[in-house]
């Protein structure tokens, strides 16, 4: 009997140390990741090179201004479309979560989250820029609110069904019309797990890559226009990594650095907001 | 609004069927089993595709699990708080954070001269790029999404249950392979559904790294270790170059086969998830 608890408590440490091991083996390959990004990327970001459009082949210098200023259009653009209807949206699901309209569209959200990013792309590019005849910055957000969509809507529904109901029914006692209600106490109070929500979903989509190759296409030049082709942070970093020149491809470690920051600090906040505000995500 | 969504999805179903109707008229069911593709001779068939892409999601999904599992039990049972608990939740996460052009990129110029050093080692083509290589990065970023489902479910499991395990004098072990286990076992299979589906399309880190090639190996082993093409691949590559209807919309269907798979699995996730909280 000694020998055979013995036995099983070995087995079981045993079991420990591997689960441990797996457990914190995959961290490797990520930092390992960050800093091989990181060596590669800093050393190429300067003020010119945050400063000026790319430069062609042969020619030392260059920068990526058209990518983070397109970068920086396309998401703004597409969360000024996703945010909106993604809150409304989400606060319709979660006040009104036994319709049947409740039911159809919880599911859709599920299904869209689900949409490989790739065919969000072939679609937009049928919506929009075969109509329009062009590529166009305005289909690349277009595809992006549809990535954000379900992050916001998910979010918002998550946090205000937490928000406890005699919130609403104090209000509502108070003889407080039924939409202020919503948009004077509801969302407020669950501001901070929206925000986070909304941060989230930005994170996600600045990297996102695929459903710009059909739509923004990609512009080596600077451009504001939304109904000409962009260029993006992600989309320059694919054209150029996958192209045969050295000048290039440090170009492309540079964007990948800038776009990995931007990624790690918007996660960071959405940490911070959780965290703070203690919303469940 | 909500009803927006309802709208979004089925536009896109429709979108989706009515641009593949060319190439579903003219190829039919025979699409999916055509073994060349070949748009200058007009030949288009998805097997090449089908096959890289079930290969890739599947030997990812392999790599993925020991891992997977590894991160749930540790971070669901042995060590749920604390600090340190907090970090590696906190970095497993940033793995899913990470864009996949970057991992695609980073894969291009560090993993693949790896792979290529393995396989002069074991004797096959040393390619570099291929199927194997984009299943040893997806498998990494696949691991976030079965794990952080993995922790919730573990997580959830009956104080009362383990409690009474351990007062039968069950060790550690014990309690996690006979009580944790089979009460989580759907959940965890979910979990691996899910990934399965985020493995599936993913798109960008794959069309870097698998070589693009739509030809069929000739050998197991140069399926694997040799260049493929996954669905998602092959319309990202080909899409901006197909110049006319038919080839248009062979890659289309390609992508409503692909739309197709991929809801019904995460669905399917999904219902199992919302059963098991249920109960």
């Amino acid at each position: 009997m000694e020998a055979k608890i013995g036995f099983r408590n070995t087995k079981s440490v045993i079991f420990k140390s591997i689960v441990v091991f797996f457990a914190f083996v995959i961290t490797l390959p990520l930092i390992i990741i960050l800093i091989y990004i990181i060596k590669q990327g800093i050393t190429q970001v300067n003020w010119h090179f945050l400063t000026n459009v790319p430069a062609p082949v042969g020619e030392k210098g260059g920068g990526i201004l058209n990518a983070l200023w397109g970068s920086f259009l396309m998401v703004m653009v597409a969360a000024v479309v996703a945010i909106p209807v993604g809150m409304m949206a989400g606060i319709y699901l979660s006040e009104n979560s036994r319709t049947r309209l409740a039911y159809y569209s919880g599911l859709c959200v599920d299904i869209l989250q689900g949409v490989p990013s790739i065919v969000v792309g072939i679609v937009v590019y049928f919506w929009i820029v075969k109509p329009l005849g062009t590529f166009s910055a305005l289909s690349g957000s277009f595809a992006l609110a549809i990535m954000m969509l379900p992050i916001v809507i998910r979010s918002t529904e998550q946090t205000l069904r937490l928000l406890p109901d005699s919130l609403k029914e104090a209000a509502l006692s108070l003889g407080v019309p039924y939409h202020r209600v919503i948009l004077k106490v509801i969302v407020p109070c669950g501001f901070a797990g929206i925000l986070s929500g909304i941060t989230l979903s930005i994170a996600r989509v600045i990297g996102e890559t695929a459903p710009l190759l059909f739509t923004a296409f990609g512009n080596p030049y600077l451009s504001s226009s939304l109904t000409k082709p962009m260029e993006s942070l992600p989309h320059l970093i694919f054209t150029y990594a996958t192209s045969p020149y050295d000048d290039w491809h440090n170009l492309a470690w540079g964007a990948s650095f800038i776009l990995l920051m931007f990624v790690l600090i918007l996660n960071i906040v959405t940490k911070v907001i959780t965290r703070k505000w203690k919303v469940q995500l | 609004m909500s009803a927006l969504l309802v709208i979004i999805i089925i536009g896109v179903l429709i979108t989706l069927i009515i641009e593949s109707l060319p190439s579903i008229k003219a190829l039919g069911i025979g699409f999916l089993w055509g073994k060349v593709w070949d748009p200058v001779q007009n030949i288009y068939g998805a097997y090449p595709f089908l096959v890289g892409t079930l290969l890739t999601s599947f030997i990812a999904l392999i790599i993925s699990i020991p891992f997977s599992y590894a991160i749930s039990i540790y971070l669901g049972e042995y060590n749920p708080k604390g600090w340190l608990s907090d970090l590696l939740k906190n970095t497993i996460e940033l793995i899913a954070a990470v864009p996949s052009i970057i991992y695609g990129f980073w894969g291009l110029f560090v993993l693949v001269p790896l792979v290529r050093t393995l396989e002069m080692k074991i004797g096959v083509a040393p390619y570099g790029i291929g199927v194997f290589t984009s299943s040893l990065i997806l498998a990494v970023m696949i691991i976030p999404y079965a794990s952080s489902l993995g922790i919730t479910l573990i997580r959830m499991t009956p104080s009362p249950l383990k409690e009474a395990a351990y007062g039968l004098g069950a060790t550690r072990y014990e309690v996690i392979r006979k009580v944790i286990m089979p009460y989580t076992r759907s959940g965890l299979f979910a979990g691996i559904l899910l990934s399965l589906g985020r493995a599936l399309g993913e798109t960008m880190a794959v069309t870097m790294l698998i070589g693009n090639t739509s030809a069929v190996a000739d050998s197991i082993k140069n399926a694997i270790f040799g260049p493929g093409n996954t669905m998602a691949s092959v319309i990202a590559n080909e899409f901006t170059e197909a110049d006319h209807t038919e080839y248009l919309s062979a890659l289309i269907e390609l992508g409503l086969v692909l739309f197709f798979v991929t809801v019904v699995i995460n669905l399917i996730g999904k219902r199992i998830i919302t059963k098991f909280t249920n109960n």
